[in-house]
């Protein structure tokens, strides 16, 4: 049996390595996905629902999908762009997402998606919820009201000996990601930079430097997110 | 062809989207070719003499005075806009919006590291004075708004584009580099 499948996003022939999900093999072929939670180092889980493509007319997840052979896949259609857009309208209404005051502005994934699936204004009304701000470690500060719950941190930020920083705490709507107060105490600059960075928004922030890269020649500022991948 | 209108306010912002308005260079004198300006800071006139096509907001509704003049542009105005962030979604002054009214005046004007002269311990209640809302609230949650264009503050290629757009009655184009929420 060969290893190779081929199938279709969009109408473009996809060929890749048997057991890869949807979202690796489009990647691989250079046709951007968006996502939030999926990030390397961490089990695809489908939280975020941003990788939402119609497989043979049904809504799958991209990322916890495995790629099969004759698959027919839309993927950029004005359908499933306007749902993805509802996502990111309902991650800014749901949180307190002040871009102008925030450190990640310009490099923040979320904000990056807004630009790229032209966001003005959220359709919904917003909540603003009332979060608290753990500012408690040395190094980072903890900002729920940015928090978008993906993971990321929890399962790519450890010890040597695998301990976590980050933990789920409380439950349904008061759902949140907190620290490790000990570990939080120890943290080092590499831990804490490695933190900021694969926080998709600005929740994990470093301490101590501020707007050391200006606004405006930021990641997202010229480059749409998505490019790197589409080429 | 007459001068299309336009009139302009800032509720609760900080005057640095009328800034990006003044930041579309010399493109100001094509502009004054193409509308007359009515109620607005940039000219001082206070009350709406005509009907407008177009008003610009900046800032959101922080208190009483605020809702009142939004709802005044609405009433005179052919069509809305929404100019940056904070009439957008409230901006830096919604930061308030998790913490209880009473602990902000309170801040403010007795307990704040700053308060030196305030031996009565007064807050401000003199009856001129707008009331101020419990939080911050944009625009829109107020007041139907026709264009939202999103900055802190707006790019003024951003602003230019679309009020060109909307007064010659032609396609927008939007360049990556315009949207931006910082």
């Amino acid at each position: 049996m060969s290893n190779t499948i081929k199938f279709k996003i969009d109408g473009k022939e996809i060929v890749a390595e048997y057991g890869k999900t949807v979202i690796e093999a489009a990647r691989e072929n250079g046709v951007y996905i968006p996502t939030l939670c999926n990030f390397a180092g961490v089990p695809a889980k489908g939280g975020c629902r941003m990788c939402t493509i119609k497989i043979n007319n049904r809504f799958m997840t991209s990322c916890t999908t495995p790629a099969a052979a004759g698959m027919e896949i839309e993927n950029d259609t004005p359908e499933i762009n306007a749902l993805r857009k509802s996502i990111i309208e309902l991650l800014f209404v749901s949180g307190n997402h002040f871009c102008p005051s925030c450190e990640k502005s310009g490099n923040c994934e979320l904000q990056a998606l807004a630009y790229r699936y032209q966001m003005m204004v959220p359709k919904y009304p917003y909540s603003f919820p009332v979060k608290e701000v753990d500012a408690s470690s040395p190094k980072i500060i903890k900002d729920q009201n940015r928090c978008v719950l993906c993971q990321r941190c929890m399962k790519t930020i450890k010890t040597e000996s695998g301990e976590r920083y980050f933990a789920f705490s409380k439950r349904g709507a008061d759902l949140e990601v907190i620290m490790d107060p000990e570990l939080a105490e120890k943290m080092t600059d590499e831990i804490a930079q490695l933190a900021m960075d694969n926080c998709p928004v600005g929740s994990i922030i470093k301490k101590e430097i501020g707007f050391a890269e200006p606004i405006g020649t930021r990641k997202y500022d010229k480059e749409v997110i998505g490019t790197d991948i589409e080429g | 062809m007459s001068k299309k209108v336009i009139a302009t306010a800032s509720l609760a912002g900080c005057f640095g989207c009328h800034m990006s308005i003044l930041d579309i260079d010399e493109r100001i004198i094509d502009l004054v070719e193409l509308v007359e300006f009515n109620k607005s800071p940039v000219d001082d006139i206070k009350k709406f003499t005509k009907r407008v096509d177009v008003g610009i907001i900046e800032g959101g509704c922080c208190n009483s005075e605020n809702v009142e003049n939004l709802k005044y542009f609405r009433e005179n105005c052919d069509i809305l806009i929404s100019l940056g962030e904070c009439a957008i979604m409230g901006g830096l002054p919604a930061l308030r919006n998790g913490i209880p009214i009473k602990e902000c005046l309170d801040e403010a004007y007795l307990d704040g590291p700053t308060v030196r002269l305030n031996t009565e311990k007064i807050i401000p209640n003199d009856p001129e004075l707008p009331m101020i809302l419990d939080r911050v609230y944009p625009c829109h949650e107020v007041v139907k708004i026709d264009y939202y264009l999103p900055g802190c503050p707006p790019r003024a290629d951003l602003i230019w584009d679309a009020l060109v757009a909307l007064l010659t009655g032609s396609e927008m184009d939007l360049p990556y580099e315009v949207i931006k929420f910082d």
